[in-house]
């Protein structure tokens, strides 16, 4: 691989990243899917369960009822501690 | 005279088959019983610190044998500041090297992620890089990116399912059956308040650790993708900049 190539593969695989790791998602917009069981404790875009509100209150990392939105198709490749995101949501502990 | 009543006291509070120090006085009952109990609530307290630093390991082997090899740990190697929460440091080493734990090979594994989780827990406070701050780096000047560590983090390697066997057994996921054992590389910071601990995806470990020794970011990936042609960069990114890995970024000028 090239400079040039090699160049452009870090600039991909950073705005990919960049991408997954923006919370900033005020609705549900095309290209985005809900993904269950990937958000940090805190960083949930919304419905974390009974008991809770909304955008940033789930409260444990991971946890199985609280999604957060990423980019469409990504959802059940994002790797966690406890297993891939799953777009159905997950009964992991709460 | 002092010096020496106190060297026999500390012999003898190590050493079970050592007397009593004769320099005691007792006033009720036997100076030997009384000098057992002593010696078995100092030994017992430090056995108890170990446990409380190292719940998982506990919980694999169970109480009576974690007391066990605890206390044969305290025994040899007593703490050297008077500081507890540096006691045990050098527990997953003697843990590899005690025989009796020899069936359970992730057993000293599973100890240095604990230990490292510790270590996060007392380390200094500094705020992480922001994600975005990245984005603004021209394209040309990427591969040369030098990165700062944040001071709580740590990348272990493990041939055994070390990250999973810890969570399951630290109360983060629910204990269940392993359907895979490969080997596992854990990265574990404290970004804020709470200790994180993540298990990092083939290659992700050296390209961290690449990082972390200074190596350039092009260099960084070139090191993972050579030792591990599957690996995932943008995953990697993902996990360093989530946990918090890195608190600046130098060469972008």
């Amino acid at each position: 691989m090239d400079r040039r190539s090699f160049n452009l593969a870090l600039v991909g695989s950073l705005t990919t990243a960049l991408t997954l790791l923006s919370s900033a998602a005020p609705a549900e917009e095309d290209g985005k899917e809900k993904c269950y069981g990937v958000a940090l404790k805190g960083q949930n875009d919304c419905a974390a369960g009974p008991g809770t509100t909304c955008a940033g209150s789930s409260k444990i990392d991971y946890q199985g009822n609280a999604w957060k939105y990423v980019p469409r198709g990504t959802c059940a490749s994002i790797k966690t501690p406890f297993g891939n995101g799953s777009l159905e949501a997950l009964k992991r502990r709460t | 005279m002092w010096d020496s009543a106190q060297a026999q006291f500390a012999a003898a509070l190590l050493d079970t088959s050592l007397a009593a120090p004769s320099s005691l006085i007792c006033e009720k009952g036997a100076i030997g019983d009384r000098f057992d109990v002593y010696r078995n609530s100092v030994i017992g307290g430090l056995v108890r610190a170990l446990a409380t630093r190292f719940p998982a390991v506990e919980r694999l082997v169970g109480e009576a044998f974690f007391a066990a090899m605890a206390r044969e740990f305290v025994l040899r190697r007593p703490p050297t500041s008077a500081a507890l929460l540096e006691y045990g440091e050098d527990f997953p080493d003697f843990v590899a090297s005690f025989p009796p734990a020899k069936e359970l090979p992730y057993l000293s594994d599973v100890a240095r992620l604990e230990d490292a989780r510790v270590r996060a827990y007392h380390a200094a406070d500094v705020e992480p890089l922001s994600p975005q701050s990245l984005a603004l780096v021209s394209p040309d000047r990427l591969a040369e990116l030098t990165f700062d560590i944040h001071p709580s983090a740590f990348v272990l390697r493990s041939d055994h399912p070390m990250v999973t066997i810890w969570s399951m057994n630290a109360g983060e996921a629910e204990a269940g059956t392993l359907d895979h054992w490969a080997a596992e590389d854990a990265l574990v910071t404290r970004p804020r308040l709470r200790v994180e601990t993540r298990r990092l995806a083939p290659g992700g470990a050296i390209f961290l650790r690449r990082l972390a020794a200074g190596a350039e970011f092009g260099e960084a990936v070139s090191a993972a993708t050579a030792e591990q042609p599957a690996f995932d960069l943008a995953a990697a990114l993902v996990e360093a900049l989530a946990s918090g890995f890195f608190t600046a970024f130098r060469g972008d000028t």
